[in-house]
């Protein structure tokens, strides 16, 4: 077994509501929607009008720009709605699902025995490679590539993250099956990145035909992004591919049952959940019957897909993303506080010590969206070093993207990070800027000129 | 608070665009977010952030501050009475009510005079008033001498705010640090008020010597043998009291420990970089043990290197002044060489140019020029590192 890499740099946000490992049944949801938005750099082009009869793992849609990337329905049933916003760009195509679900058939194959081109025409006809994405840019995977090694994270840092011990329990056949198929696809490695305070069950310690490397930290520790730049980090022109444990069993399911299967477990969580637990459902559900009942309501709520960090707000009624496994559940904040900024704040979290919180280091906190402030230009410094454990300079490299300078932005270091690794920098920012926003908006420049 | 948040919501539309006020929508929305932290939320990016804004930072600078406020309106008072010779029959909450009322015309006129700029320049260009005028509002009456005339103290605070940051964009965009602009300007512009015997103690009596500790260890240079040693032991062998800071100086600049208890406010809060802190201690430390090595004259033998430390205006330049993070160095690595340089050649220019006795002032004016450069060089070693990585692999 290999060394253990600690990540010091960084922090863990200590939420009320963290998900008891318990799996309790949700009334089944009736409809389920894919949002093309979930995809950065996406342009879709239908290919089912409203009313079409589907089966779990038909096409919804494909990328216009790579048409053999299709995007299937997670079940059975009507499109009932292609909800569309400005200027006709498609949000949501929405599915009625049946009561028993259909399942289109794939081949069912040992994937050791299968070549890689058959690997691969199998997971883009199945809709399955949507799951697969790359570094640099932290986009969907092209078909066409060959990575110089594919990696997955086995653990999730992220605040009120689900366990994924929990969510791949009795999953270890297919979660093999998805490795298999995954080591296939590179000439390079397949690194399973664990961590041994984390990953105690038998399904990663035992897994076959990949190379485990141990991580132990603080969040972004889990963040595939960071385990890169701490295996073999990206360089220009390089490409490695990603794909989280979850997302390995469907490609596992794919493989060993011959249907696009995407029933997932995920975490209902956060502070105003009233027993945050575990649910069994299907990608893309409607939340609705999900959150019934199980909701304190005595403020204003926001509704999460994913973590506080990286999430996106959802209606009560809205859909999970695509790449999600949890919900989260906060306060929405949204009230004046009175001389705020000059009280002592024993509820209030800030990594500084300059609230009188740092007293209790061990505290769960109940966290609202509130900005707590306006923003501003750039004052501290040095702020953002604490929080990213790579070997890149996140101020400068938002500076960089700021002004538009691709030159910088790639010598800075563009290629190795996705938004989600600059989160903690945009948690921590004083003067309250759009860090992901700009790491995104960055990576879509280059993308851009690079093509 | 409701009936007062109610008031607010009730007047807030005189002030939004159309409104009756509609041009004073900066200062209405300044005084509003002083009152009461927005309702705004995040809605894209991370949902939760962080409790810290810009306006517990400033406080918090302004509240490290306090302890050296507080020891300069004593030592006002303090002074004073020493000179004239009434100190034994002074007590102390005279003392103090005799330094407040010196101290507090010239925090007043430098708050408003500012603080009236800023809010213009926000409202011209339409912009949020920034809270970065909090700390060197506070910073200016600080360094500066006790009998500085309050008209030159605003035409200082009027220069630097509008040359040291407006022109540039306001707060977070300026390249120096605004008080020491203020400071700079005092002392080219009105060099007789800011140099000399006379200005360091309030309403002197003629008779008493009111020269600072630098402007003693200056005259170092020109004597030799025991008349240097003589001097020595007049004026400057007293460090004790060098270092509780009763000795004439700048308003706020004298006490160390003072100065010293807002250092560990801001390391233990996080919101001063402890990097600069010590490195510029380390560089001042490290040119008066070379001095004591070389030698030369009185001056560079006799004072002993940790002793530079507590002189002057290094300690408050050092916490207060180099830690400004918007003119400072921002690299990790650049904070070291940024700090370790402005002690380095503070002590350097003390010594060697008797003009400029208070060199803090123009070393930490000279390396917030060359900040910019210092980082410049530690972000090429950081893509240099990166592009090696890609020959090795490759």
């Amino acid at each position: 077994m290999s060394e253990v890499k600690k990540i010091k740099k960084g922090l863990d946000i200590k939420l009320a509501g963290k998900a008891e490992k318990v799996l309790e049944k949700a009334d089944r949801s009736e409809t389920y929607a894919i949002k093309p938005s979930n995809f950065p750099g996406l342009t879709p082009k239908l290919k089912v009008k409203v009313d079409a009869e589907v089966k779990a793992g038909d096409s919804l849609f494909f990328d216009k720009y790579c048409p053999e990337i299709n995007f299937a329905s997670p079940v059975s049933g009507k499109v009932i709605a292609v909800n569309r916003g400005e200027r006709r760009k498609i949000l949501e195509v929405v599915i009625q699902a049946d009561a028993e679900i259909q399942y289109q058939e794939f081949k069912k194959a040992d994937p050791n025995v299968l070549s890689r081109e058959e690997i691969k025409e199998e997971l883009l006809k199945s809709g399955l490679w949507a799951f697969v994405r790359q570094r640099p840019y932290d986009v969907i995977a092209k078909p066409e590539d060959t990575p110089k090694a594919i990696f997955v994270s086995a653990f999730d840092t992220a605040p009120l993250a689900a366990d994924i011990d929990f969510l791949l329990e009795s999953e270890a056949a297919a979660f093999q099956a998805g490795l298999d198929a995954l080591a296939k696809l590179t000439d390079g490695k397949l690194y399973l990145n664990t961590n041994p305070n984390l990953n105690q069950s038998k399904t990663f310690s035992g897994a076959k035909n990949v190379e485990i490397r141990q991580f132990t930290g603080v969040h972004p520790a889990g963040n595939v992004g960071v385990q890169i730049h701490h295996i073999s980090p990206m360089n220009k022109g390089e490409v490695a591919w990603v794909i989280r444990p979850q997302e390995v069993v469907f490609i596992g399911r794919l493989f060993t049952k011959g249907i696009y299967d995407v029933s997932r477990k995920i975490a209902l969580c956060g502070s105003e959940v009233k027993t945050p637990c575990y649910f069994e459902t299907i990608l893309g559900a409607s939340v609705r019957n999900i959150l019934k009942g199980k909701l304190k309501d005595d403020e204003k709520i926001r509704v999460i897909s994913g973590n506080v960090l990286t999430g996106e707000q959802i209606s009560e009624d809205g859909f999970l993303n695509f790449y999600d496994s949890q919900i989260t559940v906060i306060p929405e904040g949204d009230k004046f506080e009175f001389l705020g900024w000059a009280l002592p704040g024993l509820q209030k979290f800030s990594m500084s010590k300059t609230f009188f919180s740092w007293l209790t280091p061990n505290k769960e906190y109940r966290l609202d969206a509130n900005l707590h402030g306006e923003h501003r230009a750039f004052v501290m410094t040095g702020e953002y070093d604490k929080v990213l454990p790579m070997d890149v300079l996140p101020q400068q490299l938002v500076k960089s993207i700021m002004i538009e300078d691709i030159d910088q932005m790639e010598q800075l270091g563009i290629y190795e990070v996705a938004p989600e690794d600059l989160a903690l920098c945009e948690f921590v920012c004083t003067s309250k800027i759009n860090v992901q926003d700009l790491v995104r908006k960055g990576i879509d420049l280059m993308i851009k000129e690079m093509s | 608070m409701k009936a007062l948040r109610k008031f607010l919501d009730k007047k807030k539309p005189l002030f939004q665009k159309g409104g009756k006020f509609a041009k004073l929508q900066s200062s209405f929305e300044a005084f509003e977010t002083f009152l009461f932290v927005p309702n705004i939320t995040s809605h894209t990016g991370t949902h939760i952030k962080d409790a810290i804004d810009l306006k517990r930072t400033m406080s918090i600078v302004v509240m490290a501050l306090i302890p050296a406020l507080l020891f300069g309106i004593y030592n006002t008072g303090y002074q004073h009475f020493l000179s004239v010779g009434e100190l034994a029959n002074t007590d102390f909450l005279d003392i103090c009510v005799y330094g407040l009322i010196k101290i507090l015309p010239i925090i007043v006129v430098s708050y408003v005079v500012g603080l009236g700029i800023e809010f213009a320049f926000a409202q011209m260009r339409g912009h949020q008033v920034n809270e970065g005028f909090l700390v060197s509002g506070m910073l200016i009456p600080l360094i500066m001498p006790v009998e500085a005339p309050l008209w030159m103290v605003a035409v200082s605070t009027a220069f630097a705010v509008v040359i040291g940051k407006e022109v540039f964009g306001g707060t977070g965009m300026n390249i120096w640090n605004p008080a020491l602009v203020a400071r700079a300007f005092f002392f080219f512009a009105y060099p007789s008020k800011m140099s000399g015997e006379s200005v360091w103690i309030a309403e002197k009596a003629d008779s008493f010597s009111g020269a600072t500790p630098l402007a003693h260890a200056a005259n170092l240079v020109d004597v030799k043998g025991d008349a240097a040693v003589t001097l020595y032991q007049q004026h400057l062998s007293n460090v004790w009291d060098m270092f509780v800071g009763f000795i004439p100086g700048s308003i706020g600049e004298t006490s160390t420990i003072a100065i010293l208890i807002g250092a560990v406010i801001l390391i233990a809060t996080g919101i001063g970089s402890w990097k600069i802190i010590v490195s510029v201690f380390a560089g001042g430390y490290v040119m008066g043990m070379l001095f004591n090595l070389i030698g030369g004259n009185a001056y560079m033998e006799l004072i002993p290197a940790w002793q530079h430390l507590i002189m002057g205006g290094f300690a408050f330049g050092a916490v207060f002044m180099a830690t400004d993070p918007v003119s400072g160095a921002q690299t990790a690595r650049g904070k070291y060489i940024y700090g370790f340089l402005i002690g380095f050649l503070a002590v350097l220019i003390r010594v060697l140019n008797a003009g400029f006795p208070e060199a803090m002032m123009l070393s930490i004016l000279l390396m917030n020029t060359f900040a910019p450069l210092i980082d410049h060089y530690v972000v090429q070693g950081n893509i240099k590192r990166r592009l090696k990585r890609v020959k090795v692999s490759a």
